[in-house]
């Protein structure tokens, strides 16, 4: 049986079908985030960028799933955040993208403003095929989640 | 660190204190909860005569998009009904998050904290919130 390493969270998947699990979805980006050793502002954007994601799954792609994937890449450690639905897919990924550009009355930041919020970034979709929206970050500075130092840890609360 | 369980949204509290209203937003909101919120916060100002709302985030973890548009529209809303909004105690990695998305809320009138919100509003004279932020430094 493999060594379970204690600071590596497992990948999960949650559905996306109602506004709870938007609240679940956060939660839990929330925990891998923490866990992952984040900083709070970093985990604010993630937890952020979770919400919008999650809701466009559910608002447009008519509910799905998000896989939250814990990585590591040599000396760097990221979460991978995917969220997947089979819905109608979206036409114009360059519209899709544009801020205050909207089909769900919304503000139109969802895509745009998400894309801000992390790193890499990417959009597959297409009429018909369902859209997959892929969010990565990156731990960036030096401190080490139980070192003590740096910035207060959110789950201190 | 707790996460509590999402479970069934339970309606935010709207608290009077004289004439201002008082609600402290949870660490989590619903989406549904987040609407109810601004029906029951402008029926309650146009029973009781509020002229002030004052809204505590800061124990809000994150505001998104929806949160932010919910938000704006309750201060609208207010307005309309001759009360002002003032948004109190947002964390600064809130406030990181909410310019890097584009969601800057102009027009929402901020305090740093509950007490500063209450004393912005209990001022009778100060009308814009740009007079407001200036007197808002000095001792």
């Amino acid at each position: 049986m493999m060594e379970v390493l204690p600071r590596r969270p497992a990948p999960i998947a949650l559905p996306i079908g109602s506004d709870a699990d938007l609240a679940r979805v956060r939660q839990h980006v929330r925990l891998v985030a923490t866990e992952l050793g984040f900083g709070l502002v970093q985990q604010t954007k993630l937890v952020t960028a979770a919400s919008e994601l999650a809701r466009n799954t559910l608002v447009h792609g008519g509910g799905g799933q998000a896989e939250i994937t814990p990585l590591e890449e040599g000396h760097r450690t990221g979460l991978r955040l995917s969220f997947v639905d089979q819905g109608p897919g979206i036409r114009d990924v360059a519209l899709a993208m544009t801020d205050g550009y909207s089909t769900g009355g919304g503000l139109g930041l969802g895509l745009s403003g998400a894309e801000r919020l992390v790193h890499e970034f990417a959009i597959e979709t297409g009429p018909g095929r369902g859209t997959t929206v892929t969010a990565v970050a990156w731990v960036t500075g030096v401190p080490a989640p139980r070192s003590g130092a740096g910035p207060r840890r959110p789950g201190a609360r | 660190m707790t996460v509590p369980s999402p479970g069934p949204p339970s309606p935010v509290p709207v608290l009077a204190l004289g004439d201002i209203l008082l609600v402290t937003l949870p660490g989590e909101l619903h989406d549904a909860t987040a609407e109810q919120l601004q029906q029951d916060i402008t029926e309650r100002i146009a029973r009781s005569g509020a002229t002030g709302v004052v809204i505590d985030i800061s124990g809000v973890d994150i505001v998104d998009s929806y949160l932010g548009r919910v938000l704006a529209e309750i201060a609208r809303t207010a307005a309309l009904l001759a009360a002002r909004t003032v948004l109190a105690g947002m964390r600064p990695a809130v406030a990181i998050t909410l310019v890097e998305l584009g969601l800057t809320l102009t027009g929402l009138t901020t305090a740093l904290d509950v007490d500063r919100a209450m004393r912005l509003l209990s001022d009778p004279v100060v009308e814009r919130p740009e007079a407001v932020d200036r007197t808002e430094g000095s001792p």
